[in-house]
C-alpha cells in the first residue's frame, strides 16, 4: 500500500493512512516487528504453535542505525534496480527500502556488496558514526512460541509481459498500473511529474502526455494461457482513480477500455460517475482491446472493438495496463510451510462460512491472500482475523506482557522550571548545516535552562539514559530536545522522561532537522539562526507545560449487538469466544435475520442449515444473552459505559455497541410486481425453484431498485444471485431460454466463475446502455435495447425475475443513530469513521458497525466484517479501564458564559451544556469523548475553554518567543 | 527593500501539514528560512487571537496549514479553520491590513513539494508586500 499514491474512493494519500499504522506497530509494547525474517517451519497445533523463523543477516544493527543515510551516500555500488520502485530507478548495495520504511534502517544486499563479495571497500562502515555496520552478521534461526497465526502475505501484481499483444516490455510507453502509480506519486522517482517514459529516457523535450489509455482486465477474466479467470476486483476503481488524479496534474484526454465497470463497493458507483461526469474521463464500455502497436514516433495505437462491434483505432502517448492481482510470490511454498491449502487459483483456501479461517486450525488469513480485494475490506478482515487469532491466545492463557515499572513521577506543580536541553547533531544531518555548539551555547543563555548538551545522536540509548539520569541528578522538571520530528521520536524521549521520574507531558521538541537543516542545506548561517529560534520557542512553551494524566474511564466488560442475523450472531460468538458477555437484541421473534429467506447453497451447504447450526451455537453459548421480540429504546452513555435500554423496560450496562441491523430487500413496484404472477423477485423465484418449478423462458432484469435516478448505488449481490439462479434453471432444463438483461455484470473476484459457467451453459446476456431507460414488459414479452446489436429485441417470458436491490432501511438506522450520535451516509447506510483507517468503527468511540447495515454485501463478507467489528469491540470491553489521552479540552467554569458555541463545533459530542443550580448553563467536556483537537477552545469567545498541552498561553508563549527577539536571538 | 527578510509564523496541524513539512525535509526540498512552525493538533485549534498576536508582534505574514478538505483527522476541523480564517481576513482588510499576509493552505502528509511551493510563494508574496505596517508605525 505504501507504494500507492492515493487510494480510492476517498483519494486520500496512502502514506498518510499507512505510516502512522506502521509506527504504531513498531512502537507497540505487545508487537514485535520482525522485518527481513522468513518463516521456515510451523510445528505444534492451534493454541501451541512453534514457529521457526529465519532471521536474515542484515549487516546493520537496527538498534544502532538511525536511518540517517550517510552509509548510502558513500556506497560505490550503484545501478541495482530498486524493487520498491519496480526498477524505475536504481539503488545502492546498502539501502533503506523506502522513505517511510519501518523500521527505517539500512540493509546490505549481500549479493552485490563489494565488501561481502570481494572483501573490498568498507565505506559504509567508515561512514557510519554509530558503528552500526557489522559485516560479520550471520543468518540466525529463532523459534517463536505462539497460540495462533495470521497469514497476510498479500498478492503479486500479474506479470504484464504475458500479454504480448499489449507490448509491455517492448514498448517503453506501455506501463503497468503499479508502475504508473509510482510515476504519479509525489514520493516516487519522478516526484509526481508524469512524463512520457520514452521521451524521458531520450531526453527529448516533449514530456507531458496529452492522451492516456487505460486497458482493463489485463491478466484477469480470460481463459488465455497465463491469464487469470477470476476478476481482480479492484482494477476498475484504481484505473478510474489514476485517471482522476492524472487530470489533477494537468488537462489531458483519458480513456478507459473495459468490458464491465465493477464499482460494487461503498460509494464506488458515485466515484465512477464523478470520474466520467466531472473529470471527463472517457469510458468505453464493452470494449476489448485486441492489441497495441508502437508508431515510429513512439506513440501507441490501440485497436479495439467498440460496443457495437466496430473495429476502431486510436493513438495515445501512454498506455496503462490495469494489471490484475495474482497469488503472492512463493505462495505454494508458503502454504506448505504453514501447512495450509490453496484454492484452484492459488490463493488461500477459505469457505463462505469461515472466510477468515485457513484449512489448518489456529491459522487465519487476511487481505488479498484469500482473494483479490480492496483496502477497506482488507482492513476490516484484518481486525476480524485478529479476533479469531485472539480467541486462541485467551484459551492458552498466555501471560500478558508485564507492564513496565516507572519511578514515581516527581511533583513539579508550583516549582520554578528547571529545563535540561539536548541538541542533536544527528550524525552530519544537522551538524553539517546547523552549528550545534553555537546553539548549545545560546541555549545556556535562555531562562530556566539548567544544563545544555550536544549529542551525536540524541535518540541513541546512551543519550536517552543520560536524559533520565540528568532528570534525577540535576533535579530537572522539563526536558527539551532539539533534533528531528516529534512525529517519530517524541514517544522515545517521553519514555526517557518517564524513566527519570518525569511526567511525559513535560517534554518538548524542536524540529531542527526535517524542518531546518534538511531544507536549508546551503544556508548554514540562517539555518543556525532558525535552529536557535525554534529552540527558544520550544523552551518558552516547555516552561509552561504541566504534568497531565489521562483520566481513567471505567469499562463495563460486556457488549451489545443490535441485530440477530448472520452478522450479529457471528460477532457475538467472536466476542464470547474471548470470555465476555454479549447481549443480542433482535426485534423479530426469532434469530436469523434476512438469511431465513435464503433457499440456496454456498460451498455445498444449505444456508438454512448453516443458520440453524449458528442459532443453536448462539443459544447454547452461556455468555450470550438473547433478547428477541424487543427493540432498543435508547443507548445513553459513552465509550466503556453505555446503558442498553430495551423496549421491555429493562436496562443493561455495556461497554460497547455493535450495529448489525442489516438492510431490507427493495420492494419493487416496477413490472406489475405483485399483480402479475409471472413477475417475481429472486427470493420468490428461489423458493419456487426449490419446489421443482422449471420454466421455459426466463428473463432476469438486473438493477431493479439500484443504479437509477433515485437509488444511485449498486446493490452488489444481485448479479451473482441472478447468475446462480440462471445456472439452476439451465441445469434443470438445458433447453430453457434464459436471458439476463443488464448494464454491467459485476461478478467480482472468484464469483466470475458463475459468469463463465452461465455463459458455458448458454445463458444469454443482453447489455443495454447505462443511460437507457429500463427494459419494457407487456405481460408477454420483455423489450430491451441490445447495445451490441444496436437495436431493440423482444424476448418471450414465462418467468420474469427482478434482480431487486438492497434498500438501506433508513428509518430504523436513523432511530438508532440518534441514540449514539453516529452519521448515516447519503445512501442511507451507516457511515463509518474512516473507510480505510477505521472501516467498522464509528467516529463515536465504542460504537461499531458490520454487515449489510454498513453496505450491501455477500454472506462471507458479512461474516468477516462481523469478526472485524467484534475485534474492535474487544479492544474496549476487554479492558478494566480506559485512559483518555492527556491532551484534551477542559472548562474554566468561572469564565464560561454558557453560550454553547463550543457544543456545536465539537464533532465528537464531547462538549455539552449543563444546567447549574442557579439556572445558568456551563459548558462541560467529557474527557472520554474528547479527541483533543482543540477546535472548541478556539471557538470560545470568553477564554473559558483550554486544551491541555496546547493551552492558549503556551502557544502565545511560542509566538512571543519567536517574535520578541531578533532572528537568531542575538 | 532588497534585503528585506520577512518573518513568518506558520501554524501546522499535527496530522497532515506538519507531516508534509517533515516530508519536504526527508526529500531535501530547499526553501527560504523565513518561516517558523508552531504545531497544533488541528488547524481548528488556531485561534484568530494567535494570528492577531503574531501580527501585533511584528510578523510580516502568517500561514495556517491544515489537512485537505474531507481529510481532517478530526472529521471537520479544517472546515472550521477555513471559516474562521475567511472571517479574519475580512476583519484584517477592514483595518487596512493586507489580507494577503494571512494564508490558509491544505498540505497533506505526502505533499512535501506542495509545502515547499507554498513556502516559496508566500515568502515571495510577503517580500513584494514589504515589511508589516505594524513595524513601520513603531519605527
Amino acid at each position: 500500500m505504501c507504494r500507492l499514491d492515493k487510494t480510492f474512493p476517498t483519494n486520500d494519500c496512502s502514506a498518510c493512512i499507512l505510516s502512522p499504522k506502521m509506527a504504531d506497530c513498531n512502537g507497540h509494547p505487545n508487537i514485535d516487528v520482525l522485518t527481513y525474517h522468513e518463516v521456515l517451519k510451523v510445528d505444534g497445533e492451534a493454541g501451541d504453535f512453534k514457529v521457526t523463523v529465519l532471521k536474515k543477516a542484515r549487516y546493520v544493527n537496527p538498534k544502532e542505525c538511525t536511518g540517517c543515510g550517510d552509509c548510502i551516500a558513500k556506497c560505490p555500488v550503484k545501478n541495482i534496480p530498486d524493487k520498491y520502485e519496480f526498477g524505475l530507478v536504481n539503488r545502492k548495495a546498502i539501502y533503506i527500502p523506502h522513505a517511510q520504511a519501518v523500521p527505517r534502517v539500512a540493509v546490505i544486499d549481500k549479493s552485490v556488496c563489494m565488501k561481502l563479495t570481494k572483501d573490498k571497500c568498507g565505506n559504509c562502515f567508515k561512514a557510519c558514526g554509530k558503528g552500526a555496520i557489522h559485516y560479520d552478521d550471520k543468518d540466525e534461526e529463532i523459534v517463536l512460541d505462539v497460540g495462533s497465526i495470521i497469514a497476510a502475505p498479500g498478492f503479486k501484481v500479474w506479470d504484464a509481459s504475458i500479454a504480448t499483444e499489449y507490448g509491455y516490455g517492448r514498448y517503453k510507453n506501455v506501463v503497468t498500473a503499479i508502475e504508473y502509480e509510482r510515476m504519479m506519486c509525489a514520493s516516487g522517482p519522478d516526484k509526481g511529474h508524469i512524463t512520457i517514459p520514452y521521451f524521458k529516457v531520450d531526453n527529448n523535450t516533449k514530456e507531458h502526455p496529452t492522451k492516456i489509455a487505460y486497458i482493463q482486465c489485463c491478466g484477469s477474466r480470460s481463459e488465455k494461457k497465463g491469464w487469470k479467470k477470476y476478476c481482480s476486483s479492484v482494477c476498475c476503481m484504481y484505473a478510474t482513480k489514476q485517471a482522476m488524479i492524472t487530470k489533477e496534474h494537468g488537462d489531458l484526454q483519458e480513456d478507459i477500455f473495459f468490458m464491465d465497470i465493477r464499482s460494487y463497493g461503498k460509494e464506488f458507483e458515485a466515484y465512477i460517475h464523478r470520474g466520467e461526469d466531472e473529470y471527463g474521463i472517457r469510458m468505453h464500455r464493452g470494449a476489448r482491446v485486441s492489441n497495441v502497436e508502437e508508431n515510429p514516433d513512439k506513440s501507441l495505437t490501440i485497436n479495439y472493438t467498440d460496443d457495437q462491434n466496430n473495429g476502431v483505432s486510436e493513438t495515445f502517448d501512454i498506455v496503462v495496463l490495469s494489471v490484475g492481482l495474482a497469488p503472492p510470490e512463493g505462495a505454494e511454498e508458503f502454504a506448505k510451510t504453514l501447512g495450509i491449502e490453496l484454492n484452484n487459483y492459488g490463493f488461500c483456501k477459505t469457505s463462505v462460512f469461515k472466510p477468515l479461517e485457513t484449512t489448518r486450525k489456529g491459522i487465519f488469513v487476511t487481505g488479498a491472500f484469500a482473494a483479490p480485494k480492496d483496502i477497506p475490506t482488507s482492513v476490516a478482515e484484518a481486525c476480524g482475523s485478529s479476533a479469531k487469532a485472539g480467541a486462541w491466545i485467551v484459551k492458552k492463557d498466555f501471560t500478558p506482557c508485564a507492564p513496565k515499572k516507572y519511578p514515581v513521577e516527581k511533583d513539579v506543580i508550583g516549582k520554578e522550571p528547571r529545563i535540561g536541553v539536548w541538541v542533536c547533531h544527528c550524525g552530519i544531518n544537522i551538524g553539517s548545516v546547523v552549528k550545534v555548539p553555537e546553539v548549545v551555547e545560546y541555549a545556556k543563555t535562555l531562562p530556566h535552562v539548567i544544563i545544555a548538551n550536544e549529542s551525536q545522536y540524541a535518540c541513541a540509548q546512551d543519550c536517552l539514559e543520560s536524559i533520565s539520569k540528568a532528570i534525577v541528578e540535576q533535579d530537572l522538571n522539563r526536558v527539551v530536545v532539539a533534533s528531528c520530528t516529534p512525529r517519530t521520536h517524541e514517544p522515545l524521549f517521553r519514555e526517557a522522561c518517564r524513566d527519570g521520574g518525569l511526567n511525559k507531558y513535560l517534554f518538548n521538541m524542536a524540529n531542527i532537522r526535517d524542518q531546518c537543516s534538511w531544507i536549508h542545506m546551503h544556508q548554514p548561517e540562517a539555518a543556525t539562526a532558525k535552529a536557535k529560534d525554534l529552540l527558544r520557542m520550544a523552551l518558552a512553551k516547555a516552561a509552561l507545560l504541566e504534568p497531565l494524566v489521562g483520566s481513567e474511564i471505567p469499562v463495563t466488560n460486556a457488549a451489545a449487538v443490535i441485530g440477530g442475523g448472520i452478522t450479529g450472531m457471528n460477532a457475538a460468538l467472536d466476542i464470547a469466544a474471548q470470555g465476555y458477555p454479549v447481549h443480542i437484541v433482535e426485534k423479530e421473534k426469532e434469530l436469523g435475520g434476512f438469511a431465513r429467506n435464503f433457499n440456496f447453497k454456498e460451498d455445498g451447504i444449505c444456508v438454512k442449515d448453516y443458520l440453524a447450526e449458528l442459532i443453536a451455537k448462539v443459544e447454547k453459548c452461556p455468555l450470550i444473552i438473547v433478547h428477541t421480540g424487543v427493540t432498543v429504546k435508547d443507548i445513553p452513555g459513552f465509550v466503556g459505559n453505555f446503558t442498553l435500554r430495551l423496549s421491555d423496560g429493562k436496562d443493561y450496562p455495556v461497554g460497547g455497541v455493535l450495529f448489525a441491523v442489516g438492510a431490507k430487500p427493495y420492494q419493487p413496484t416496477e413490472y406489475n410486481y405483485g399483480k402479475d404472477a409471472k413477475v417475481m423477485t429472486q427470493i420468490d423465484f428461489e423458493a419456487k425453484l426449490k419446489d421443482g418449478y422449471s420454466p421455459q423462458n426466463v428473463v432476469f432484469i438486473q438493477c431493479v431498485g439500484s443504479r437509477n435516478d433515485s437509488v444511485h448505488y449498486c446493490s452488489r449481490v444481485c448479479c451473482a444471485s441472478s447468475l446462480r439462479n440462471a445456472i439452476k434453471v439451465k441445469m434443470a432444463n438445458p433447453m430453457a431460454n434464459v436471458t439476463i438483461v443488464h448494464k454491467d455484470i459485476r461478478t467480482y473476484g472468484f464469483r466470475e466463475e458463475l459468469y463463465q459457467k452461465a455463459s458455458c451453459l448458454g445463458v444469454k446476456f443482453l447489455r443495454y446502455p447505462v443511460t437507457n431507460a429500463m427494459p419494457e414488459y407487456d405481460g408477454k414479452c420483455v423489450k430491451a435495447f441490445d447495445a451490441t446489436l444496436g437495436d431493440y429485441v423482444e424476448i418471450p417470458v414465462d418467468a420474469l425475475v427482478l434482480a431487486t436491490g438492497i434498500a438501506p432501511d433508513r428509518e430504523n438506522k436513523e432511530n438508532l443513530a440518534k441514540m449514539v450520535k453516529v452519521p448515516i451516509s447519503k445512501d442511507g447506510f451507516y457511515f463509518e469513521a474512516h473507510q480505510k483507517l477505521r472501516p467498522v468503527d464509528f467516529a463515536t468511540e465504542g460504537v461499531y458497525v458490520a454487515g449489510a447495515a454498513h453496505w450491501p454485501k455477500f454472506m462471507d463478507e458479512c461474516i468477516a466484517q462481523a469478526s472485524g467489528a467484534a475485534s474492535r469491540m474487544l479492544t474496549v470491553i476487554s479492558k478494566d479501564k480506559l485512559i483518555s489521552e492527556g491532551i484534551v479540552a477542559g472548562v474554566n467554569e468561572s469564565l464560561c458564559d454558557g453560550c454553547g458555541v463550543c457544543v456545536g463545533c465539537c464533532d465528537y459530542n464531547a462538549v455539552s451544556l449543563v444546567k447549574q443550580a442557579d439556572g445558568s448553563f456551563k459548558s462541560q467536556v467529557n474527557p472520554g469523548l474528547c479527541k483533543g483537537c482543540g477546535c472548541c477552545v478556539a471557538s470560545c469567545p470568553s477564554g473559558a475553554l483550554e486544551q491541555k498541552g496546547f493551552r492558549t498561553k503556551q502557544i502565545i508563549a511560542e509566538i512571543d518567543a519567536c517574535l520578541d527577539y531578533p532572528v537568531g536571538g542575538e | 527593500m532588497a534585503d528585506f527578510e520577512p518573518r513568518i509564523v506558520t501554524f501546522c496541524c499535527n496530522w497532515c501539514s506538519y507531516a508534509g513539512a517533515d516530508g519536504a525535509g526527508v526529500a531535501r526540498l530547499q526553501m527560504p528560512t523565513n518561516f517558523r512552525i508552531i504545531r497544533t493538533m488541528c488547524s481548528a485549534r488556531v485561534d484568530p487571537e494567535f494570528i492577531l498576536r503574531a501580527f501585533s508582534k511584528g510578523a510580516d505574514g502568517v500561514m495556517v496549514l491544515g489537512c485537505h478538505p474531507g481529510d481532517c483527522h478530526y472529521i471537520g476541523g479544517n472546515y472550521r479553520a477555513r471559516r474562521r480564517i475567511a472571517l479574519l481576513r475580512l476583519v484584517l482588510e477592514q483595518y487596512g491590513f493586507d489580507p494577503k499576509r494571512l494564508k490558509l493552505e491544505w498540505v497533506s502528509a505526502s505533499e512535501g513539494e506542495k509545502f515547499q511551493k507554498t513556502v516559496n510563494e508566500f515568502v515571495d508574496t510577503i517580500k513584494k508586500l514589504g515589511p508589516t505596517p505594524v513595524k513601520k508605525e513603531e519605527n
